[in-house]
């Protein structure tokens, strides 16, 4: 069964007067547990593709639906509670709140759910073990390597259990060895556990990681 | 971690700049409700006056005074009970003005008058018995066998650390010269609207020394035989003196008081004015402050928005930062003020009472300042767009 499913979607933005088509009519299917990357050059749409599936941007027409959910046209209170549960987001640029320590970042999006204070810490406590971070639970977002930066935003996208996970260039910012770690992590949350991936990345290397590429060119799939 | 626990760590995270708006709007609360406190004492100190009494004093304005002959006729009038002088007298104190006190000459009929407003806590014994006058305490004895003698305020005899039987010196300003009195007896004030800082001294001594005896008089003191009478005692009263050489109006001792304290200008206008700029210029302040910290924070808000928090919680969450800012600092200006200035004396008014109503509407200001500052920041965070908050850091 397909997790992921875009049809026929559009996307433009207006800049003034003008505008700009970002998705032109693109359809595409990603199946339950599949590690997809969404690979193409600057502005070629991925970015806007990964947010239209995150449920955080709507098209200007089409349908998107993530497991089984409809999400193209859904609103306010409903999509971010959708969000909330069924998806898990990753960053480029990591956006740790940086006035909490790891464990609270952790702990964030289970704010949402309704769940005891303990059993909450206690979920928040296995996400980061589970990342390899069980160690660094009081440490702040300046106290961290990049590396170990971005495995807390992993945990915190795994944390309320998501099918899905959505990473947004996750290792672009990172140097080799730190990259390969979180690759590996992907790569384990999604054969381990069963996760479907949908990773935006420009590195061949990671993209090489994935069970099945999707190149963009122009707001349209070209492989 | 919960909603409570995020505000806070949200508040602390620039802390320099939290305590800084804090203390701003304390310092804005303790202003307006200071000052609001001078209103209540004002307030209380005219409606100290009572309705029992009338004042009549010369209908071209209270500097100019009236003859005393007029003191028999008024008492004559039906439904006045006792008639009794009082005369501003508006001496410096030598050491300064920053010890201004209000100083009266009374006559006799002042002391039965006013007898029920305060207690004799402190009193000399005449050197040889005399006769108190009828109505008066008794106490006052030694207050009435001289001519130099006067009564004191329990707060003011404090305050100037005198004691009983000490000579005090004051300066005259309408009445050139210095002035000596002996302290014979200290009072206290039933209500403290009614005041503890005020000196009063036989009208005999300021007659036949400030005045080479000319016969006039400041003001009367009406003291009626029922609150009852007070329009047709006023009425007959000023009809009596209409076509005198010094017309008299004659009202009630709060109406008195108001217009006394009207003298000064329009102080609760002023007041209210100066409370309430202060307050707004706080409210641009808390507002600018909660703008720039959200403004900081535009990132943040489109991370959590993509983790699931919905825009009412964003909403709720700025909100409830600028209502701790300025509810917090509100409650500590408002009750500081309560403490700090309550009780304070200045040279005219009563001591400074702050009503419970005025510190309630001190925090109700307090809670609108929290919503004004607070709705705008927290409107546009919770309409921000997550792709475009995303994009700002990017």
């Amino acid at each position: 069964m397909a997790s992921v499913v875009v049809s026929n979607v559009r996307k433009v933005y207006r800049r003034d007067a003008q505008e700009v088509s970002v998705l032109d009519g693109l359809s595409l299917e990603i199946p339950s547990g599949e590690f997809a990357a969404l690979m193409g050059p600057s502005g070629s749409g991925k970015t806007t593709l990964l947010n239209l599936i995150g449920g955080i941007d709507q098209p200007t027409s089409g349908d998107v639906v993530v497991g089984g959910t409809k999400i193209s046209g859904m609103k306010g209170p409903a999509l971010a509670k959708w969000r909330s549960t069924s998806i898990g987001y990753i960053f480029q640029m990591y956006n740790l709140i940086p006035v909490l320590t790891a464990l609270q970042n952790v702990e964030l999006p289970l704010m949402l759910v309704k769940m005891k204070g303990s059993e909450r810490k206690k979920r928040a406590q296995f996400a980061l073990d589970l990342v390899g971070l069980g160690d660094r639970m009081k440490h702040y977002p300046r106290q961290l390597s990049g590396g170990q930066e971005q495995r807390v935003a992993i945990a915190r996208a795994l944390v309320a259990d998501p099918k899905v996970l959505l990473a947004d260039e996750p290792t672009g910012d990172l140097d080799r060895k730190s990259a390969e770690d979180v690759l590996s992590l992907l790569a384990r949350l999604n054969t381990e556990f069963g996760k479907t991936i949908v990773m935006v990345t420009h590195d061949p290397h990671a993209a090489e990681r994935a069970t099945r590429t999707f190149h963009l060119d122009k707001g349209t799939l070209t492989s | 971690m919960n909603f409570v626990s995020l505000v806070l760590v949200n508040l602390g995270r620039n802390k320099l700049r939290t305590v800084l708006t804090t203390l701003s709007v304390t310092m804005a609360l303790f202003l307006f409700c200071a000052l609001g406190g001078i209103l209540d004492t004002l307030k209380a100190s005219i409606e100290a006056g009572s309705r029992q009494r009338l004042i009549t004093r010369n209908a071209i304005s209270l500097v100019f005074p009236m003859p005393q002959s007029y003191g028999p006729r008024i008492a004559a009038v039906d439904g006045v009970r006792k008639v009794a002088i009082q005369n501003w007298f508006g001496g410096q104190d030598p050491r300064g003005n920053q010890h201004f006190y209000a100083q009266f000459g009374v006559d006799d009929a002042f002391w039965d008058i006013y007898r029920k407003e305060m207690i004799i806590v402190q009193a000399s014994e005449p050197a040889t018995p005399v006769a108190v006058p009828e109505g008066a305490d008794p106490k006052l004895a030694g207050y009435f066998a001289e001519q130099t003698s006067c009564v004191i305020g329990e707060k003011l005899l404090l305050k100037n650390e005198w004691k009983l039987g000490q000579t005090i010196t004051l300066n005259g300003t309408i009445y050139p010269g210095n002035w000596e009195y002996t302290i014979r007896a200290v009072y206290r004030a039933k209500d403290p609207a009614f005041g503890e800082e005020t000196m009063f001294f036989p009208y005999r001594y300021l007659e036949q020394k400030g005045m080479g005896g000319s016969g006039q008089a400041g003001i009367y003191v009406l003291d009626l035989t029922s609150p009852d009478r007070a329009i047709g005692v006023t009425k007959v009263v000023d009809e009596m003196f209409k076509n005198s050489n010094a017309a008299t109006r004659t009202e009630s001792e709060q109406a008195f008081q108001a217009g006394f304290v009207s003298m000064y200008g329009n102080i609760p206008f002023v007041l209210r004015v100066i409370g309430l700029a202060v307050v707004f210029a706080i409210l641009g302040i808390a507002a600018n402050t909660m703008m720039m910290a959200m403004r900081e924070r535009t990132a943040e808000f489109g991370v959590m928005k993509t983790l699931g928090f919905s825009d009412s919680t964003v909403f709720a969450l700025v909100l409830s930062e600028a209502a701790i800012i300025t509810l917090g600092g509100g409650i500590l200006g408002a009750l500081l003020a309560k403490l700090s200035v309550s009780g304070l004396t200045t040279g005219f008014l009563p001591p400074l009472v702050i009503e419970w109503s005025t510190i309630a509407t001190g925090i109700g200001v307090a809670v609108l300042l929290g919503a004004v500052s607070g709705l705008v920041p927290a409107y546009q965070a919770s309409k921000l767009r997550i792709v475009d908050a995303l994009r700002r850091v990017d």
